[in-house]
């Protein structure tokens, strides 16, 4: 039986359950549902409750502990022979014995290998047929037992809502689990890494040259993995997106919040914010399609060599794309600063303009500020644009117009190629990734850190 | 030195001293060119979003029509194997069609040499060969008869006929030569040929030709996803909001939880990606290329802003509700459910919307999970390879043929359609159910 299976069987249960606890209530009360504790379906639901909880978690235990110990079966099944390999190769056979056993076709299938596949695929027959078993045993004797320690007194309501309070902190902590993980898979295979790779041939190398897997096992050089060209790229993209969203936005904010009637800025605001809601796979495209060629060809004309992938292109459109944030951000902040402060400058004889630039704009400079930051660390995130539109070359130049390489786009590169997993090659992706993850996370916090110290505290 | 009432006076007149006329002249000039500058900026905004969308509606309106050719195919008893059971694609696979086909096509345009019968088979999409089988397959009666089949013309016939390969350039820079030229010009002629709605670009797979690829597969991998999407984020981002601003007390633990949505919120989608390709291929041996694997990766990226909307959501109603069902006796569990969720529930609607919206445009993280795959056949469960709408757009942009700039576009097309659905959609159940306290 499958797991769907049995969780399906499993809820069709808890809902029987459901109806009979209710009937149940109603027996004891003798008709007259006042006597009760509760309102009748929280006897149900916590007799439903009961079922569920004890069947899935069995579920859950078996899931966890399934993995090692079909991997012990499957070993002792082997032949000692084989058992004598490298733990590599040992890895290999177990592996293709699985793929055998789920009905996938691999080459270089021996006869001890089928047998093995045999064993194990009756092993996980029994177990499946065990688990059920298991699970329902325990749903019922769960539901059973409350069914029958049922009393009109039983306090139905208030365990139903710590049950139901216990799944709410659950689902709240998926966000720590969330970031523990990043944090934790990223660091665990970056410390793997960094057993292949030393630190300074990752942080202080200005080389980016991993090779082919093969290239380390053969007892050669594992490459070079420099991330500084990288890190260079990124950020070279990153600060003419800047330059390119930091007046657009912030000018399109002044104009937003000061000067635009309330018909105009209700059209113009969410049109700009269409702009951020575009994916990024769209920008990547207009890039190659349409920027890229534009500027081209725009070289050709004044005699200079422009490549359509460079730094120039994916940084202009990743401005385009990150304008919102700074406007809608930055508009936010400037509306909020005090009629008073406005008021108090006009009347003074300064014209709007004036007020905007020495009065209203130095006021919500920390907020400007921090939106500035966190539309940085947006630019240096973005993955598509820079993928399509920046080119492959890790190559360390100050002209715009050649093509560079940034972080992200290394981490897609090594980790969609054949590479073996367990390869530097592969590997290097995550050490990216937790520097790109760090740097990102500096930045926001930075940025609030801003935001708070900073800000003017008015009336 | 003046007196108060000597300046009240000057400035009561209109008579200005000529410094002060010219400052204000200047000063007059900065405010209307800083006006001018935060229009233009706006503009210069507005006019990026359509130079881009006419750009891509332009290169993929034509990837909405497809030509197709009308072929006579004389399908010879003797080719076919006589057992039934063989009648299946897999069967059927060794018949002769490229044989079939090349007759066919000869039978109809009639070539002077040899040399000639290879330009006309290339008019046809290799394409046609899979649908004359599965017409073979659906009905295997046919075999012995003459099938007459509208089949896909090869990409640069296609291109001809819509005009984007110009007919009137010299031989030697197009794809088609003059002979082809004049045979389409023959084919069209007898009523061979015809433009059509694409529905191929719609229902196919994967392909190595424009003509017969499609967003098929990537739709439907992008909707497993959007489903898993709907069934782990709702509950859950809803449970975590209710949680965070009903229940939970203010305490480090919380504020904890706090700060690390907002962080989540901000983190680059790739390294979502690197999640799960870390935890739920590699730990939990998940299948790579799943909808399944790409359908929790979106939900973690999603719950951020799940959370923080529906939070918003459930702030906006009012505390006397809450106090009101306390007041007769509900629990704060009965109350928050029986009263404040329903109430919330529009603004929840639309939070889960813009989520979806937001997962279904996500590309780098699936990058990751090895959603670049291939595919031509439908995925059946969510465990099955498949490949999404924007990894499909992203793995066409890639293709040098010049028939795959129109499919990426139309694909963009697409999925922006999408997009502005759910985008308006959101914004509509916000204007019909939102309520004012």
């Amino acid at each position: 039986m499958s797991v769907s299976v049995l969780l399906a069987v499993v809820l069709g249960l808890a809902v029987a359950f459901y109806f009979l606890g209710t009937r149940r209530a109603f027996g004891l009360s003798g008709g007259d549902t006042r006597t009760l504790h509760s309102r009748p379906n929280y006897y149900g639901l916590l007799t439903a409750l009961w079922v569920a909880i004890p069947a899935i978690a069995a579920i859950i235990a078996w899931r966890l502990l399934q993995p090692g110990f079909m991997d012990s079966i499957l070993v002792d099944s082997l032949p000692a022979s084989v058992l004598n390999q490298e733990d590599s190769q040992l890895r290999l056979i177990v592996s293709t014995v699985k793929s055998l056993a789920t009905g996938g076709i691999s080459s270089g299938v021996e006869p001890y290998m089928m047998d093995a596949a045999q064993v194990y695929s009756d092993a996980r027959a029994t177990a499946s047929v065990w688990l059920a078993i298991a699970a329902l045993a325990a749903g019922l004797i769960g539901g059973g037992v409350v069914l029958l320690k049922m009393t009109s007194d039983t306090r139905a309501r208030n365990r139903v809502e710590q049950i139901v309070k216990l799944v709410l902190i659950g689902c709240a902590s998926i966000a720590i689990l969330t970031t523990a993980g990043i944090v934790l898979s990223m660091l665990f295979e970056t410390i793997h890494f960094f057993k292949s790779v030393s630190f300074s041939n990752f942080f202080l190398n200005t080389v980016w040259d991993p090779r082919f897997s093969s290239a380390g096992r053969d007892g050669g050089d594992t490459g070079q993995y420099g991330m500084i060209p990288l890190m260079v790229g990124t950020m070279y993209v990153a600060f003419v997106a800047m330059l390119v969203a930091v007046p657009i936005g912030l000018l399109a904010a002044m104009y937003l919040a000061e000067y635009a009637t309330p018909k105009f800025r209700a059209t113009a605001k969410p049109m700009l914010e269409i702009l951020a809601g575009i994916p990024t796979v769209v920008y990547g495209f207009f890039a190659l399609m349409t920027v890229g060629p534009f500027l081209r060809d725009t070289g050709d004309i004044l005699g200079m060599d422009i490549d359509a992938r460079s730094v120039m292109t994916a940084g202009i459109v990743m401005g385009i794309m990150i304008i919102p944030f700074i406007s809608s951000l930055s508009d936010d902040v400037i509306t909020q600063v005090p009629r008073s402060l406005r008021e108090g400058s006009l009347g003074l004889g300064a014209t709007k303009s004036e007020t905007i630039r020495k009065v209203i704009f130095p006021a919500a400079l920390p907020g400007i500020v921090g939106s500035i930051l966190l539309a940085a660390s947006r630019a240096i995130g973005e993955t598509m644009i820079v993928v399509m539109a920046a080119g492959v070359a890790a190559n360390l130049s100050g002209n715009p117009f050649e093509p560079m390489t940034t972080v992200t786009v290394k981490i897609v590169n090594q980790l969609t190629g054949d590479n073996e997993f367990t390869s530097p090659q592969t590997l290097v992706a995550f050490a990216l990734g937790m520097t790109l993850f760090v740097i990102t996370l500096g930045l926001n916090i930075f940025a609030l850190h801003i935001v708070r110290k900073y800000r003017e505290q008015y009336d | 030195m003046t007196t108060i009432s000597e300046v009240s006076t000057s400035s009561a007149a209109p008579s200005l001293s000529p410094e002060v006329a010219r400052r204000l002249k200047r000063r007059y000039a900065a405010e209307r060119r800083f006006q001018v500058y935060g229009l233009s900026a706006i503009m210069i905004g507005l006019a990026f979003l359509v130079i881009m969308f006419t750009s891509i509606i332009q290169a993929g309106l034509p990837a909405f029509q497809e030509t197709r050719i009308r072929l006579d195919v004389e399908l010879e008893a003797d080719k076919f194997p006589t057992d039934p059971a063989e009648l299946t694609a897999d069967g059927l696979r060794l018949v002769g069609w490229t044989g079939m086909i090349q007759k066919s096509i000869r039978d109809t345009l009639k070539p002077e040499a040899r040399s000639d019968a290879v330009l006309m088979h290339k008019l046809l999409s290799p394409n046609a060969e899979v649908a004359v089988r599965d017409a073979v397959v659906d009905d295997p009666s046919l075999i012995g008869s003459t099938l007459s089949i509208w089949v896909l013309a090869a990409g640069d016939v296609d291109a001809i006929m819509k005009g984007t390969i110009d007919r009137n350039l010299p031989e030697e820079q197009r794809t088609v030569n003059d002979k082809q030229l004049t045979y389409i010009d023959r084919l069209d002629a007898d009523g061979r040929l015809r433009k059509q709605f694409a529905f191929t670009l719609f229902t196919a797979g994967a392909s190595s030709y424009p003509e017969s690829s499609g967003i098929g597969v990537a739709m439907i991998g992008s909707l497993f996803m959007m489903l898993i999407v709907l069934m782990l984020a709702l509950p859950i981002g809803v449970a975590a909001a209710v949680y965070l601003e009903e229940f939970a007390p203010r305490n480090r633990w919380t504020d904890i939880i706090e700060v690390n949505i907002n962080n989540l919120a901000a983190v680059p989608s790739i390294v979502f990606g690197l999640l799960g390709l870390a935890v739920f291929i590699n730990f939990v041996e998940l299948p790579r290329s799943a909808p399944l694997v790409g359908g929790l990766v979106l939900t973690l990226m999603t719950l951020p802003t799940v959370i923080i909307a529906t939070r918003a959501a459930l702030k906006a109603v009012p505390p006397s509700i809450r106090e009101a069902a306390l007041g007769i006796g509900a629990s704060k569990m009965q109350s928050i459910f029986h009263h404040v969720l329903p109430l919330a529930a529009p603004g929840i609607l639309t939070s889960i919307i813009i989520g979806l919206a937001q997962a279904l445009g996500e590309t780098a993280p699936l990058l990751m999970i090895g959603m670049v795959a291939t595919v031509f056949t439908y995925p059946a469960t969510p465990m099955d390879p498949a490949t999404a709408l924007p990894v499909q757009i992203y793995m066409w942009s890639g293709l040098p043929e010049r028939g795959f700039v129109a499919r990426t576009s139309a694909g963009i097309m697409v999925l922006l359609g999408f997009l502005i659905f759910m985008n308006a959609l959101a914004v509509f159940l916000r204007k019909k159910f939102e309520r004012r306290w």
